[in-house]
């Protein structure tokens, strides 16, 4: 295990007027080079947890360490894709790279900033449409230059927030692609949230899943035991698929809710189901688990 | 249409009554300007002017717009110039003003919120209510005029500027934040850009209600100004004079929406 790069400790929210937190007592590491996926239920607080990380949003209780340093603020070590891709519709796709371009590097000369964007252009494919407004770009290659806009400032971590949820089947699978290869072409740090199981066995080291709100937690650690050279097409036909797989929708299916209002442990237990040491999707470790679902 | 209503109506049925008259009832009525002879005559106007009398005013004008034989005979353009001038001065001062004002508001939702009720009481006072005021605190009519103009170009900006500022999308700002912008670009190149068609529309209303505004003000100051010249024509009782200056008062009006039409064109953006 590498050292760990990001730490979340006793994180919590409550918004005011309500009863009961969100989410509380929610604890992960995060390691260098990682990519994790969190998964859960809507409304079990994954954007606010992601936008705590990304120091957009304060929370009522517990830190996250970065590097052994706090998170107090948004910073240029963070990069995020949001959910509806947060295109400036007045700049051209070179226009709003550059705009973080510039914010990263604000000393370096036009030529030097348009070199950058014109290499994170290309990286998601965009070359062709780099002088194109959001507004003459399909969803997908929306999302790509906001993909590209937060790599392209070269964060120490990645945060993405759902950034296929409104893409079709296709252009979804296309993109996943894309960002798999420029993450084993960066070794990038990277949290995502998503909703796709498939997604998060396909992109992710380790999969967080969040049991349900109130007083959600982060229930499990599901670790991917599967070789991380993965592709779209051979996917499936992997001996640990499937009991990952079954693993995870089990989970969100049968057992999240049964862990709400702050039934799920604090400290997350890690499993690897599939793996050669371990058959049994289910863990054996958790009976406490298996007695509330 | 025009020319029919003015033109055919010769009104013989006051001929015969003049040939009635006493020489004292006739030169009664000359002095009170009702002269028997002259209605009686062949081509009995209405007093409305022809298409042919407005057509002869209007190449007079625009043969020289420009001349000035003193107060109160001033070519038509020179006039337009002077009210144009009012108008640059009030509503750039009140640009000068409500756009930062209202981009500070639309930042701060305190200051949204303590200013609104101020600025809810003020929007709805005719600017011309502000006119006495104005004149016993400045003793100037000219700048006075300056001033009501600045009065009622103020509030559809200010509002419209805070407003867009205001609405500017979270998703935009949250960027900057995360790109560690500092507040002077996102005011500038996130905020600015994103409020710009908001921002002009309110521009737009603003000079509308300005050129609404001027040629009232005009009237009640005096001196100079298009509004002033249609008031001076009325009375001279020269209607082709003021009908003239309507038109004038119309086409530079469009002239201007359709100038701030192109500037908002040019800075709105598909979203």
């Amino acid at each position: 295990m590498p050292t760990e790069f990001l730490k979340v400790q006793g994180l919590g929210k409550t918004y005011p007027g309500a009863a009961e937190p969100v989410f509380d007592g929610v604890n992960f590491d995060i390691a260098e080079g990682e990519f994790v996926c969190i998964i859960g239920h809507s409304g079990c607080g994954k954007t606010t947890i992601l936008n705590v990380l990304a120091g957009l949003e304060t929370a009522s209780e517990g830190h996250v360490f970065m590097d052994r340093r706090e998170v107090a603020g948004p910073s240029l070590d963070r990069g995020v894709v949001f959910q509806g891709h947060a295109l400036m519709p007045w700049l051209t796709v070179r226009g709003n790279i550059a705009f973080a371009v510039r914010s990263k590097w604000p000393g370096w000369s036009r030529a030097q900033v348009d070199a950058h964007v014109q290499k994170y252009v290309a990286l998601v494919g965009l070359a062709a449409a780099i002088d194109k407004k959001p507004s003459q770009l399909s969803g997908g290659m929306k999302q790509r230059v906001g993909i590209a806009r937060a790599f392209a400032i070269q964060p120490r971590m990645l945060l993405l927030d759902e950034p296929f949820g409104a893409l079709d089947a296709l252009t979804r699978g296309t993109i996943q692609d894309e960002l798999l290869r420029i993450c084993a072409e960066t070794r990038q740090t990277v949290f995502m949230i998503t909703h796709d199981v498939d997604e998060a066995i396909l992109l992710a080291d380790r999969i967080l899943l969040m049991s349900n709100g109130p007083q959600a937690r982060v229930a499990e650690i599901v670790k991917n035991t599967m070789p991380r050279e993965r592709t779209r097409a051979t996917l499936h036909h992997q001996p640990a698929y499937y009991p990952l797989r079954n693993h995870l929708v089990d989970f969100l299916v049968a057992r999240s809710e049964g862990l709400s209002h702050g039934r799920a442990p604090a400290t997350p237990v890690e499993v690897s189901p599939g793996a050669a040491a371990d058959p049994e999707p289910r863990p054996t470790q958790t009976p406490s688990l298996r007695r509330i679902a | 249409m025009w020319h029919l209503a003015t033109v055919g109506t010769a009104a013989p049925a006051a001929a015969p009554a003049a040939t009635n008259l006493t020489p004292e009832q006739i030169e009664y009525l000359k002095l009170m300007g009702k002269d028997p002879a002259a209605e009686a005559g062949p081509v009995a106007r209405s007093g409305f002017p022809t298409l042919a009398q407005m057509g002869q005013v209007m190449w007079q004008h625009l043969q020289s717009p420009f001349y000035d034989n003193g107060p109160n005979d001033k070519g038509l353009g020179l006039q337009l110039l002077h009210s144009l001038s009012r108008v640059a001065l009030g509503y750039l001062l009140a640009a000068a003003v409500a756009i930062p004002l209202g981009f500070v508001i639309g930042m701060s939702p305190l200051l949204y919120r303590a200013l609104d009720p101020f600025i809810q009481v003020l929007k709805p006072i005719s600017p011309l209510a502000w006119m006495p005021l104005a004149l016993y605190t400045i003793k100037d009519s000219s700048v006075s005029g300056i001033f009501v103009i600045f009065i009622c170009s103020l509030w559809p900006m200010l509002i419209n500027t805070a407003f867009g500022v205001a609405s500017v999308r979270r998703d935009w700002l949250n960027v900057a934040r995360t790109l560690e912008v500092s507040p002077l670009r996102r005011a500038f190149e996130v905020i600015l850009p994103a409020a710009a068609p908001t921002i002009l529309t309110g521009m737009r209303i603003s000079m509308g209600i300005a050129w609404l505004v001027i040629v009232a003000a005009e009237m009640l100051v005096g001196g100079t100004g298009i509004g002033y010249f249609v008031w001076n024509e009325w009375n001279n009782l020269s209607l082709p004079n003021v009908i003239v200056a309507i038109l004038v008062i119309g086409v530079v009006g469009m002239a201007l929406d359709l100038m701030f039409a192109r500037l908002q064109k040019a800075v709105t953006y598909a979203d």
